[in-house]
């Protein structure tokens, strides 16, 4: 029992947990025809059959029941305000598989030329929404209701201690909707992860559909259509948004340090903290020598290395890799969707980066900005 | 009997054939397919509905109704928090206690409870509304520009929450909003602590700096008192509900104008 405590203590460790989500990841959802091929071979797509759904559902079962028999997780989870996240992590996985199953089924059909399931023949009649569709928004909002009113029946809205600004909790936390973009805040600055990232996410949604925007594969429940961005925007949503959440509220312990669920949070708990910034990992670990005065020498490698890798990476995959997928996009959506894109992915590889090189900055120009 | 039976008929129709009842309702309940059509379309709240829907978008497993339970989970918000208005007053004195008061001596005293998970179901709502939006492709031309309301509603949906957030003046409320509002000091130009702020100054003179930054302006003050409590509840009661109740008509109106709800070619 210990042993299998440790053992989940670890796993549940991002610096374990977030690599292997993030290459099965890529595998259960293929962007492209290689990874499709191997979703294939290794029958990950029965992830959304009904036995699939049954064992995702119940594995989720499982672990929330034995995490809360350990008391000091139980008291993490039934925090009032933590409650509606066990119905966010539910509700997203039962959605994606609900979305998934549909898509899958519709996929073997269009293989079979036939035509989406949410195809109707034009010559049957719609359904009047005088009283079809009005009977089903009421027995759905009555039903919403009834949920509502026996959740506030057996659950108190918290109410804490008198606010009082001399006194911080450890660890203080925003909202659990915010959570994953505190979260960022481990790996990256306040500017970034506070305002250039939030505004980044807004951005990118609004300008999804233009970069998007090939009408044929809309109005119905697809993967192997729209592979690519489906992909990505789970990966976002899953991993970026809910897996955060997730570690942000349950995982989090004082001075934001990590626990596992069956660790208690002690605010003594010491972690060494030897991070460094790229400049010194190469002038000083890998050169030798001592850091040179002119900043713009010293963090050279880094900006240029960023510089390069949002501007010159994407011209030169254009003419190579992606050759085809620039072609179709054209200049602009190409552009902004590469963009769009290694923004995004900078969080996967600055928390890689942390947890391999322990690495703080990429570029550090103290009093102005870091990166 | 013969004569009791006829008597209930002739209350109903002193009812539903009255002059007054008539004014309102011009339609009997329909019961052939003209009436049904006519009753949607002469009803004010009936009509945001086409007449008639394709089969496929009456299916719970097409649309989850996320849309329509956002919707309506915005109008248990507004309706539980006019009654929470009437027992609250968003002073550093007063806030606290009257958040006490409302579970103890209120009648009917889970309109709090009611509130606030409301509010958390609806951010999650409005979450898995997108969601299925996406995972349909209904985000493509025609509705790209729905899609872009959209996501403005849903950034109003998390600052309503957030704003809510700090109202009870408790612990929990006024850490989390630091936490937060922290942030608005790092905005790059405009926040005190943001990469270039200093570049934003007239000779000597920085114009911005602890009482003229971006987190003044949102909290008021340089640290959460008096000042941003106010604001907050101003926004959270007033400006914020007012804007996405903006946007959601347009939403609403686009969702129609765009063809109603997406189906394949
Ligand atoms: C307060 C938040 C929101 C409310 C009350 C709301 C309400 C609705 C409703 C009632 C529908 C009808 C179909 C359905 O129920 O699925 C709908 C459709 C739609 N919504 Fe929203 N919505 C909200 C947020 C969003 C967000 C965040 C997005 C996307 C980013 C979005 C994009 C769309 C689009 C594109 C449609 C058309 C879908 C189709 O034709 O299949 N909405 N919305």
């Amino acid at each position: 029992m210990e042993t299998l405590k440790h053992l989940l203590n670890l796993l549940s460790d991002p610096r374990i947990s977030f690599p292997i989500l993030m290459i099965l990841f890529f595998f259960i959802f293929p962007p492209t025809a290689w990874f499709e091929k191997w979703n294939k071979r290794l029958h990950f797509d029965r992830l959304w059959t009904p036995v699939g759904g049954l064992v995702m559902h119940g594995l989720m079962l499982v672990a929330l029941v034995a995490a809360t028999l350990d008391p000091n997780f139980r008291l993490i989870v039934t925090k009032p305000d933590n409650v509606p996240i066990v119905i966010l992590i539910f509700g997203s996985v039962y959605f994606l598989w609900l979305s998934m199953r549909q898509a899958r089924d519709n996929d073997q059909r269009l293989e079979a030329g036939e035509k989406p399931d949410e195809y109707c023949d034009p010559k049957r009649r719609d359904i009047l929404v005088w009283p079809d569709v009005l009977y089903i928004e009421l027995i759905a909002m009555i039903l919403c209701m009834a949920f509502i009113i026996i959740w506030s029946l057996y659950l108190q809205a918290p109410l804490e201690q008198p606010a009082n600004p001399a006194l911080a909790p450890n660890p203080a936390k925003a909202p659990w909707y915010f959570l994953a973009l505190q979260e960022m805040l481990v790996y990256f600055d306040p500017w970034l992860a506070g305002v250039v990232f939030p505004t980044l996410i807004i951005v990118g949604l609004i300008a999804l559909p233009y970069l998007d925007s090939d009408r044929a594969g809309s109005g119905f429940y697809s993967f192997s259509r729209r592979k690519l961005f489906i992909s990505l925007f789970c990966f976002g949503w899953l991993l970026l948004w809910v897996y955060l959440i997730i570690v942000g509220t349950f995982l989090r312990g004082p001075n934001w340090n990590f626990f596992g669920p069956f660790e208690v949070w002690d605010a003594h708990k010491v972690v060494p903290m030897n991070n460094v910034n790229l400049s010194e990992l190469i002038w000083i670990k890998l050169l030798h020598r001592p850091l040179p005065n002119s900043i713009l020498l010293r963090e050279a490698v880094g900006i240029l290395g960023l510089l390069g890798y949002l501007f010159v990476l994407p011209p030169l995959l254009e003419k190579s890799a992606l050759k085809r997928f620039a072609g179709q996009m054209g200049r602009m959506r190409y552009g902004l969707f590469m963009f769009l894109s290694l923004m995004g992915l900078l969080l996967p590889i600055k928390m890689i980066l942390r947890w391999t090189l322990s690495l703080k900055y990429l570029v550090s120009i103290p009093g102005w900005f870091n990166i | 009997m013969g004569p009791e039976k006829k008597q209930k008929r002739n209350l109903a129709d002193l009812i539903f054939k009255s002059v007054l009842w008539r004014s309102i309702f011009r339609t009997d309940i329909p019961t052939d397919k003209r009436g049904r059509m006519v009753t949607v379309l002469n009803n004010f709240f009936l009509h945001l509905h086409p007449v008639s829907i394709p089969r496929h978008a009456v299916k719970l497993k097409y649309t989850w109704l996320m849309g329509i339970l956002a919707t309506f989970l915005f109008f248990v918000l507004t309706i539980t928090g006019i009654l929470l208005m009437f027992y609250y007053r968003p002073t550093v004195q007063y806030a606290y206690n009257d958040v006490l008061d409302m579970a103890e001596s209120t009648p009917l005293g889970v309109m709090r409870e009611i509130h606030r998970w409301s509010a958390h179901l609806m951010v999650i709502t409005v979450w898995l509304h997108m969601f299925r939006v996406f995972m349909t492709g209904s985000y493509k031309p025609p509705r790209e520009f729905n899609w872009g309301v959209g996501v403005i509603l849903l950034t109003l949906t998390m600052l309503l929450s957030f704003t809510g957030y700090l109202l009870p003046w408790d612990q929990l409320a006024i850490w989390a909003i630091t936490v937060g509002s922290n942030m608005a000091a790092a905005t790059p130009l405009v926040g005190r602590e943001g990469p270039g702020s200093a570049l934003l100054s007239i000779g000597d003179i920085s114009l911005i700096g602890r009482t003229s930054d971006a987190k003044f302006m949102l909290l008021g003050d340089t640290r959460i008192a008096e000042g941003a409590l106010l604001r907050f509840y101003v926004f959270h009661c007033v400006f914020f509900p007012f804007i996405i109740v903006m946007f959601m008509m347009v939403h609403f109106w686009r969702i129609r104008k765009d063809g109603g709800i997406s189906g394949p070619a």
